[in-house]
C-alpha cells in the first residue's frame, strides 16, 4: 500500500524533503508519490511523514484512500463548528 | 524604509538631530537620532542594514532570496500556496531557487546595485525548516561575497537546534516571528507544529513553538547574535497580550521588536482571511507601537517586504533579476565587491558632511511664534521621505508626522494600496480610497503634490484637510508651515469644513 496525493496539494515542498524513501517528486500540477517507494513510512516513523507535515486537508489520502488530514483536522475547527467559529472571529 | 523610535520620546531633539548642536532637520539625521539610545556597538552593527536603521534605508539596498520553501508550522495568517501573508506579500509565488541560484542571484544583484548590503533568507517558508538549502547559501556568500551582511527571519521552532551552526555562518542578525508567549493564545493562532516527526495540535503545539522561539532568543543572545523580534497584531487574538511578549523578549535581549498589522483578506485564501478575522486599523497599531516603544526600540514599519524582493526598501526590481536575465550577465566579482567598497566609502562620507547650510531649525521655519502645544498628525505623499513630490492617488505610502508648536516629527508611515493609475480609472477604485482614508485617520491634513477634487471631497467630509500647496517643498518645513492654520480653530471645526482650494486632476506620472 502506498500514500498517494491529489489534486488540491499546493506544491509547498514540505513533504519531500521528509520521505525516508525519496517516494516524493516535485512534478506540476501537484507533487506526486511513487508508488513503488512509499511503504507508508514502516519501519520508519510511527506516522507518515509527508502527511504529517501536509498543510492542506484531504490532498494526502492513504493506501486504502482515506484522507488522512480529513476536513476540521488543520484547522482545528470540525466542518459543523464552521459558522460558530466563523461568527467569534467576525466579533473580534 | 524603516524607522526606529527611541524610548527618548518626543524631547527637545525630535525632528532634530540629537547630538552637537546640529541645526537642522535633516532627514540624513533623523535615523541616528531615534537609534541614539542603543548602545554604541549595536548601532555600529546596523548602521548600513536597510531593515534595522531607518535612515540606512535611504543609501543601502537588500535582497531576499527564495530558497525555502518549507515550512514546519502552520499560521492562521499564512496561505501556503504563496508566499507567507506577514513575512512577505501574498499573491504570487516566488521564483524558488536553489542555494547555487540563490548565490549567482545576490552575486548579479550585487554588483548592478553596488548600495547592496544585506542579503536575508526569509522563506517562503521557514529558512530554518529548510536548513540544508538556506544554509548552504549563506555558505557560499559568505565565501564569495564576504562585505554582504547575512540575515534570516525563523519562525523559531528549529532555532535552538541550529544556533551554533547560524552561528558559524557568522550570520549577524536574525529575526524571530514571536506572536505571543503564552500557549492559550498561540492556539488560537497556529493549529499545529511539525515536531519530532509528528503534527501536534492545539495547546501543547503552541506550549512548545513558544519555548522553541523563548530558548533561541536566549542562545542567540548569549552567542552576540542581534535579533529582531516580528509580532502580527490580530485584534482580539494577542493585541493586548503583545504588550507582555514585549516585555519578555525585551528582557531577554531582543534589540528590536517590529509591530506588524495582520494581513487578512478572504482572497488571500488563509484561515483568518476566510473566517473575516479583521485587520488592526492604524490607530490600534500606532496605539500599542506606542506602548511598546516604553524602554525598547519598536520599528514602526518594516515594509512586509516578499521573500524575494530586491532593491532599496518600497522598491522592488526583482523583475530585472530573473534566472534568464542573470545567466546572461558577465560579472568581474572582483571589481564588483570594489565598486561596493567604494559606494559604501561615498555613501559613508555623506552621511557624516555638515549639513546643507540651506537647511535652517524647524522652530525658526514656524511663520509666527506660536504658543500652542496642540499636537496634531499630518500624513504626507512622498517618494523619498524628503519632499512632498507624489500625486495623493499615487501614494502607496504615507509618512506620517506628528507637529507641536516647536518641532514636527516622523513618527510612522503607513502602507495603502495607489488606486490611481491615470485618469481612465480615477474614481473606480473607491474601495481602496476607503481603505486610505482609514489608514490616515486621526490625520489634520495630507500634503500632497496634487489631488483630484473628488478625492478632495471625501478627505474633507472624513476630517482630513488635503493640501497641495507645498509641492516639491521639504516636508518638515511644510508642515511647520501649515501647523499655525491646521491649530486655527476653524480648522479643527471639521463640520463646517468646505473646499477651498481646488487643484488640478491627474496626469501626473
Amino acid at each position: 500500500m502506498a500514500h498517494r496525493i491529489i489534486d488540491g496539494c499546493v506544491n509547498c515542498w514540505a513533504c519531500e524533503p521528509l520521505c525516508p524513501n525519496q517516494a516524493i517528486q516535485a512534478a506540476t500540477p501537484h507533487f506526486l508519490i511513487d508508488p513503488a517507494k512509499c511503504n507508508d513510512c514502516d519501519g520508519h516513523y510511527a506516522d507518515p511523514q509527508c502527511a504529517s507535515i501536509c498543510p492542506i486537508e484531504g490532498v494526502i489520502l492513504d493506501g486504502n484512500g482515506q484522507a488522512v488530514n480529513p476536513p476540521g483536522s488543520l484547522t482545528g475547527i470540525p466542518p459543523d463548528q464552521w459558522a460558530t467559529a466563523m461568527s467569534e472571529i467576525r466579533a473580534r | 524604509m524603516t524607522q526606529l523610535v527611541s524610548n527618548s520620546g518626543t524631547t527637545a531633539a525630535s525632528g532634530l538631530c540629537s547630538s552637537s548642536g546640529c541645526p537642522t532637520s535633516s532627514s540624513s539625521n533623523r535615523g541616528a537620532d531615534r537609534l541614539a539610545h542603543l548602545p554604541e556597538a549595536i548601532r555600529a552593527r546596523i548602521h548600513n542594514h536597510p531593515c534595522f536603521s531607518e535612515e540606512a534605508h535611504h543609501h543601502y539596498a537588500r535582497m531576499h532570496v527564495a530558497v525555502a520553501p518549507a515550512c514546519n508550522i502552520q499560521c492562521h495568517y499564512c496561505n501556503r500556496k504563496y508566499d507567507c501573508s506577514n513575512e512577505s506579500r501574498p499573491g504570487v509565488v516566488s521564483e524558488l531557487l536553489t542555494p547555487e541560484q540563490a548565490i549567482q542571484k545576490t552575486l548579479a544583484v550585487a554588483a548592478a546595485i553596488p548600495q547592496m548590503s544585506v542579503l536575508g533568507i526569509a522563506g517562503p517558508g521557514d529558512p530554518l525548516a529548510n536548513p540544508e538549502r538556506t544554509l548552504a547559501t549563506f555558505r557560499g556568500l559568505s565565501e564569495k561575497a564576504p562585505d554582504i551582511k547575512l540575515c534570516l527571519s525563523t519562525n523559531g521552532l528549529a532555532l535552538p537546534g541550529l544556533v551554533d551552526e547560524i552561528c558559524r555562518h557568522n550570520i549577524e542578525h536574525v529575526t524571530i516571528t514571536i506572536n505571543c508567549v503564552d500557549p492559550e493564545i498561540g492556539a488560537r493562532i497556529y493549529p499545529w507544529i511539525f515536531w519530532n516527526n509528528r503534527r501536534i495540535t492545539g495547546i501543547k503545539a503552541a506550549r512548545i513553538l513558544i519555548e522553541q522561539q523563548q530558548k533561541g532568543l536566549e542562545m542567540l543572545v548569549e552567542r552576540g547574535v542581534l535579533v529582531k523580534i516580528n509580532s502580527v497584531l490580530i485584534p482580539g487574538v494577542n493585541d493586548r497580550h503583545l504588550r507582555e511578549v514585549s516585555r519578555v523578549v525585551k528582557a531577554k535581549g531582543a534589540f528590536l521588536h517590529n509591530l506588524m498589522p495582520l494581513i487578512a483578506e478572504p482572497e488571500h485564501g488563509t484561515f483568518f482571511g476566510l473566517m473575516g478575522q479583521r485587520s488592526p486599523t492604524a490607530a490600534e497599531l500606532q496605539t500599542l507601537q506606542n506602548d511598546c516603544a516604553d524602554g525598547m526600540a519598536v520599528m514602526r514599519h518594516c515594509r512586509q517586504c516578499r521573500a524575494d524582493a530586491v532593491g532599496m526598501l518600497g522598491e522592488d526590481r526583482c523583475a530585472e533579476f530573473t534566472l534568464d536575465k542573470i545567466g546572461a550577465m558577465e560579472i568581474d566579482h572582483d571589481a564588483a565587491m570594489q565598486r561596493r567598497a567604494e559606494t559604501r566609502a561615498a555613501i559613508e562620507a555623506k552621511r557624516l558632511a555638515p549639513p546643507s547650510a540651506t537647511l535652517v531649525p524647524i522652530v525658526t521655519l514656524m511663520r509666527r511664534p506660536s504658543s500652542a502645544t496642540r499636537t496634531i498628525r499630518v500624513a504626507v505623499a512622498s517618494s523619498d521621505g524628503q519632499t512632498i513630490n507624489q500625486h495623493f492617488g499615487h501614494a502607496e505610502e504615507f509618512f506620517i508626522y506628528t507637529a507641536d508648536g516647536a518641532s514636527v516629527r516622523h513618527i510612522d508611515t503607513v502602507r495603502v494600496g495607489s488606486y490611481c493609475s491615470g485618469p481612465a480609472d480615477c474614481g473606480e477604485q473607491s474601495f481602496i480610497l476607503d481603505d486610505t482614508i482609514q489608514a490616515l485617520d486621526g490625520c489634520a491634513a495630507v500634503l500632497c503634490a496634487r489631488i483630484g477634487i473628488d478625492i478632495w471631497g471625501r478627505l474633507e467630509a472624513a476630517g482630513i484637510m488635503p493640501n497641495g500647496e507645498h509641492a516639491q517643498e521639504r516636508i518638515e518645513e511644510a508642515i511647520a508651515a501649515v501647523y499655525p492654520e491646521l491649530t486655527a480653530s476653524r480648522r479643527l471645526n471639521q463640520s463646517d469644513a468646505t473646499p477651498t482650494r481646488q487643484v488640478r486632476h491627474g496626469g501626473t506620472r
